[in-house]
């Protein structure tokens, strides 16, 4: 019986590998500058753990399969050192492991959320709100205007509480349900909740971010591939939470400027 | 000669129950006229749906938001004229009103009904929605509405205009007048409106709109004559 055990605990383990090795689920296109760092980051973690783990289930399979049956008053075999060596030497393998990702994680995610926004970036303004994302333009004049949160008026599209009839800046900002962005150029966004807490996901871009309500937050990614894509919100956000997403558009930066110019227009 | 005296007494019994049969004078008076702006109405713009593609794909160009509906002639659409002094309070139509959910907007975008009368809102949309009326007097509620479910039924039992939003659908936005007689009308292109069957009295009629507020004016009814109240509404550009 402890035989079968250990048969089936090997079969186990190798089924569960095989979709891993033979890479039977890809990862989303990457179409971020610093996508790369993740993937690989998330590649050597599958790895290190995926080795940890077949190796400890073949050695248990092995361990199972040698010592069942055994006979009663047979004599005990203790591996040397006995249980001290043992901890230390799991503390040495798994504290080396989790050093090296932490080591190369910074590399994936510190130095992109904790570099500030390049200066020649493009600024755009995010708000989150339930259900729904809309991003702000500063418009021909290059500046935003200022938020009046009791001048919000959503059934005539104020989502944001500008002012236009009082604050000259808010008079040309672009208010859109699209994040439109240039390929190949730095975007800065700022980030804030209009009410609770929701989050910025694009999995093209290796991108996550949460809103944070009361806090102004930020990202910068550069998006290297033309295309549509999906923003969804992924931190749950009340009844509408599940349709809560918008899509990012990467254009040539021709076409992005044609963009701004016909919503200026409106 | 006793004859003619018959044949008159005829007439007059026939005269007299033709009249008892059609009552006192049914149509009573009229109070109409026409809604119009003056000044530079803010531009309406077009209406982003692009978080909802079920929708969006509805439309071939964006619908424009409807807060502002102007009309020929400087029209105001969207505006509901009512009597809102001088005329008893009645019993709501059994008929029910109703509020539609459809291209992720609602039709009417302003609904007018009366205090205790149905009204029943529908999906149409391949989406779920939420409505959400905003009362301050009335009870408020909200309710989710998942495509192919029957339409849901309510009624108000006090006299009161508030805005109507969807939870999920940031831009749809709509009004809900509960008033207290059968005498109203929402104004079209062309702004005009008409208030029938109006006994002889004192009435103030009011006109409302979502943007520019409201404003009245008095009339008096002495007869089955017609009478002309027009209201003219600032318009802002923002």
């Amino acid at each position: 019986m402890g035989k079968l055990l250990a048969v089936v605990l090997v079969i186990i383990a190798v089924l569960s590998a095989y979709p891993i090795v033979s890479h039977m689920f890809v990862l989303p296109e990457d179409i971020s500058t610093h996508g790369h760092a993740i993937d690989e980051q998330l590649n050597e973690t599958m790895l290190e753990a995926g080795i940890s783990f077949v190796g400890a289930q073949l050695v248990l399979a092995f361990f199972v399969w040698s010592f069942t049956g055994r006979k009663e008053g047979s004599p005990l075999k203790n591996f040397p050192g006995g249980a001290k060596v043992m901890v230390i030497g799991a503390f040495l393998l798994v504290g080396t492991e989790i050093l090296a990702l932490g080591v190369m994680g910074q590399k994936a995610w510190a130095s992109v959320y904790f570099t500030p926004a390049k200066p020649d970036d493009i600024q755009i303004q995010a708000q989150a709100e339930q259900f729904a994302f809309y991003f702000r333009y500063p418009g021909p004049d290059g500046k935003f205007g200022a938020l009046h949160p009791d001048k919000i008026d959503e059934g005539n599209q104020n989502y944001f509480g500008l002012d236009p009839a009082n604050d000259v800046d808010a008079r040309d900002d672009i208010v859109s349900g699209e994040l439109v962005v240039p390929v190949n150029r730095e975007v800065h966004l700022m980030m804030h909740a209009k009410d609770v807490g929701h989050s910025f996901y694009v999995r093209e871009l290796r991108i996550q971010q949460d809103f944070v309500p009361g806090l102004d937050l930020s990202v910068h990614f550069t998006a290297t591939k033309i295309g549509k894509y999906e923003i969804v919100c992924t931190q749950l956000c009340g009844l509408g939470h599940y349709n809560m997403k918008a899509y990012l558009n990467v254009m040539s930066q021709a076409d992005y400027d044609k963009w701004l110019k016909d919503q200026a227009g409106q | 000669m006793r004859m003619k005296y018959v044949v008159l007494a005829g007439l007059a019994m026939l005269a007299a129950s033709a009249m008892a049969i059609a009552g006192p004078n049914p149509t009573g008076g009229t109070v109409s006229g026409k809604v119009t702006y003056e000044g530079t109405p803010a531009k309406m713009k077009p209406i982003d749906m692009s978080k909802e593609p079920s929708c969006a794909k509805m439309y071939s160009t964006p619908p424009l938001a409807e807060t502002v509906v102007t009309g020929s002639g400087n029209s105001l659409e969207n505006v509901v004229v009512y009597v809102s002094a001088g005329a008893p309070d009645d019993t709501a139509p059994s008929t029910a009103a109703v509020f539609t959910q459809k291209g992720c907007r609602y039709i009417p975008h302003l609904l007018v009904f009366q205090v205790n009368q149905e009204i029943k809102i529908q999906n149409e949309d391949q989406t779920s929605h939420n409505i959400h009326p905003l009362p301050k007097l009335n009870r408020e509620w909200n309710k989710s509405q998942p495509p192919g479910t029957p339409p849901i039924s309510e009624k108000y039992d006090k006299a009161e205009i508030f805005p109507v939003k969807c939870n999920v659908h940031p831009w749809m936005h709509g009004t809900f007048a509960v008033l207290k007689n059968s005498h109203f009308a929402v104004t079209g292109d062309g702004g005009a409106f008409s208030l029938a069957n109006l006994p002889p009295g004192k009435y103030t009629i009011t006109a409302w709109h979502e943007s520019y507020g409201d404003q009245s004016q008095e009339v008096t009814i002495s007869g089955s004559e017609t009478k002309t109240v027009n209201f003219v509404f600032k318009a802002k550009p923002y």
